[in-house]
């Protein structure tokens, strides 16, 4: 295919696909980097996102896993101390809840504790898990823990040019990142890239522009909120609204300097509102636009209470499109009438789908 | 364990009982000075325990690595740590290996292979395997040693990097230090009757079990286990009876607390490793009054040097603090 062709055609694969193809990379390019992970190179290669690998580099910058987790973190660290620079990755957030004490102690700290001599180029990979009955433990989404602690970079990708671009950007980082990627963002497909082209881990993206609200949100939320934004487009409604990608370092200017325009602010989360990212840039923009703030900012997240197993308990603790649409149209100032409409097409457009699968291809488990 | 018994001669043995007067001269004008107030963070003193860091230390090249605990200052100076960067970072000053960052328990010098110490018991092993690992994926010919204690043996972790290293055959080398001691808590009402050198056989690694008052039988032992790790034999364990004199964390006798049995801490001074190696030395007419007044006359100069040296340094400023958070 001649260039100028390859430029033009889309070329679309899913973010699962698109972090196997970063991770595939980074290994060749570079043999400090390999790869350490609970079931990295079994038949479903933590799905899918770490398949082949082993095939193409060996046992030993594929690295299966003893069910340890603080321990491999801290071997990992190690090993970055002396030059290494491994991947990590939890089929879940709360596998890593184990490592947290190596992550935040060491991790985070040695650079700094050491004067700037020690660096800890490590990527440690979260999944956050949602639907099929997961429950308590194994949905959960994390990252105001660890976007919490200064010497940790956190990024949450919501599309496969992302989840490529962050992952390589993660991965030439001289520090420790945590890239936080959501079960359901792994089946988002995109235009990506074939090349490896690390990302800056730099902040927001403004994905829609509007002049009546700001809103933010993070990884998957990001793809529902997307369509409640479209929706109210269509009802008049502009929405200037950000992918925040980036949780820390959190950079907010673009954001503020948006609220200033809009004079509203809704931030939508993949974790619980209280305590949560929403808060920190509510606060954040409350202290930089406060005198152009015209409504007070909202946060969508996740209800007070653990993830039920049931789909009858599950349904409405996720915040869907239509009631996204719903609090921004309340924000807005949107007549009853018109919120009420717009939460039918939305509803009617996810009508095929059940409310605790990602896509109509999924049959489950995991 | 295989059968090498390295050769030591006298100016190794007059080494080694150096190294531990060292180390504890360097950790009494710690305790002498502290309550001066100028060194403002928590001192956990090794003193009573100097054979097991500088007879492990001793088997080790300069590119090998330790990691070490909330006690490093022993680890640290017998590995070669650099001693006025040392007492800089117990002043908090900007000289100070760290910066002034990190405070007694974080003391590192790569330079000398003191690749860490972390003050999270047990958190410092899987790094030292992690050193190890690296080690192997980079063909180095590298060992890393983790020292621990008997409190960290609790932790799961410890047990955690063991079975990696055991799985992988790193070149690790782990030193279990006894002392008996999880601050004022015994042994006894931590863990059931066993023989903690058990350990080592669950993950797949022999063992020596040392009197850690004798600084040659830890020295012969390390290098044992150094030698099968450079080979590529995988990793040793070692477990070493030592004895804290002084409190836990602080410079003061703590006897009067009551939480040692009777008689114990006299039993163990009576056990001291730097007294028994003199005696031993003087009997085999290795050491007399005139050598060991120049090693003392030198070690005082060191340490007052890096005092005066520490005294006369800049703290950091507090406009760098918000400085490399991230690399």
């Amino acid at each position: 295919m001649p260039d100028a062709a390859r430029t033009l055609a889309p070329r679309i694969v899913t973010a699962a696909d698109a972090i196997r193809e970063a991770t595939a990379a980074a290994m060749a390019a570079d043999d400090r980097v390999f790869v350490m992970g609970e079931g990295a190179t079994d038949p479903k290669g933590i799905f899918g996102t770490t398949t082949g690998l082993l095939e193409q580099f060996g046992p030993d910058r594929v690295m299966e896993m003893p069910v340890a987790e603080n321990g491999w973190t801290g071997i990992a660290i190690g090993a970055a101390l002396c030059g290494q620079r491994p991947i990590l990755v939890h089929q879940r957030v709360e596998f890593c809840l184990l490592a947290m004490e190596q992550l935040v102690n060491n991790a985070a700290k040695m650079h700094y504790v050491s004067g700037g001599r020690h660096r800890v180029p490590i990527v440690v990979r979260l999944v956050v898990g949602r639907g099929w009955g997961q429950g308590p433990a194994h949905s959960q989404s994390l990252e105001a823990l660890f976007a919490h602690v200064p010497g940790l970079k956190v990024v949450m990708p919501s599309s496969a040019a992302d989840a490529k671009g962050l992952l390589l950007g993660a991965i030439a980082d001289e520090g420790p990142v945590v890239v936080i990627e959501h079960r359901w963002v792994h089946y988002a497909s995109g235009h990506v890239d074939p090349a490896p082209v690390a990302m800056e881990l730099d902040g927001p993206r403004r994905l829609r522009q509007g002049g009546d609200c700001t809103v933010v949100a993070t990884s998957y939320m990001t793809l529902e909120t997307l369509q409640a934004v479209d929706a109210l487009a269509d009802a008049g409604c502009g929405v200037d609204l950000f992918d925040l990608r980036v949780l820390r370092p959190l950079d907010t200017s673009a954001i503020a300097a948006s609220v200033r325009r809009t004079g509203r602010l809704v931030t939508v989360d993949t974790g619980h509102a209280t305590y949560g990212i929403g808060a920190e840039i509510a606060a954040r923009v409350c202290a930089e636009a406060f005198d152009d703030l015209r409504a007070p900012p909202r946060r969508i997240g996740l209800p007070e209470h653990p993830t039920p197993s049931s789909r009858t308990l599950a349904e409405a603790y996720y915040p869907r499109s239509p009631s996204i649409a719903a609090t921004i149209g309340e924000v807005c100032g949107l007549p009853a009438r018109v919120i009420a409409e717009l939460g039918d097409k939305l509803s009617r457009e996810r009508d095929s789908v059940p409310l605790d699968i990602p896509h109509p291809s999924f049959k489950g488990p995991f | 364990m295989i059968a090498v018994t390295p050769v030591i001669d006298r100016w190794a043995r007059l080494d080694l009982f150096r190294q531990m007067l060292r180390i504890r001269r360097i950790e009494e004008e710690v305790a002498r000075r502290y309550a001066q107030g100028h060194m403002r963070c928590p001192v956990h003193l090794s003193i009573g325990q100097e054979a097991a860091a500088v007879g492990a230390c001793a088997a080790l090249r300069p590119t090998d690595s330790i990691v070490s605990t909330h006690r490093c200052h022993g680890h640290y100076l017998a590995k070669g740590g650099d001693l006025p960067a040392m007492i800089a970072e117990l002043h908090g000053k900007a000289t100070g290996c760290c910066g002034g960052r990190g405070g007694s328990m974080h003391l590192f010098d790569p330079d000398a292979g003191v690749l860490a110490s972390v003050p999270i018991v047990g958190s410092n092993v899987p790094l030292g395997v992690g050193a190890a690992l690296a080690a192997k994926q980079r063909r180095r010919p590298d060992v890393a040693v983790a020292f621990f204690g008997d409190g960290a043996f609790e932790e799961g972790v410890v047990h955690e990097a063991a079975n990696f290293a055991g799985c992988h055959r790193l070149p690790a080398v782990f030193v279990l230090e006894n002392n008996l001691y999880s601050v004022y808590t015994r042994i006894d009402a931590r863990q059931p009757e066993r023989p903690l050198a058990a350990f080592a056989q669950t993950h797949g690694m022999p063992v020596e079990h040392v009197d850690g008052n004798d600084v040659v039988a830890v020295y012969e032992a390390t290098t044992r286990a150094v030698v099968r790790a450079r080979r590529g034999d995988g990793p040793s364990m070692l477990v070493v009876d030592t004895y804290r004199f002084l409190e836990h964390c602080g410079a003061s006798d703590d006897d009067h607390l009551g939480y040692r049995p009777a008689g114990e801490l006299a039993d163990w001074r009576e056990r001291c490793p730097i007294a028994r190696m003199r005696a031993e030395l003087c009997d085999a007419g290795e050491l007399d009054a005139a050598i060991e007044r120049a090693m003392e006359h030198a070690i005082a100069t060191e340490i007052a040097e890096a005092f005066a040296a520490a005294d006369a340094a800049p703290f950091p400023a507090a406009s760098t603090a918000m400085e490399g958070v991230h690399a």
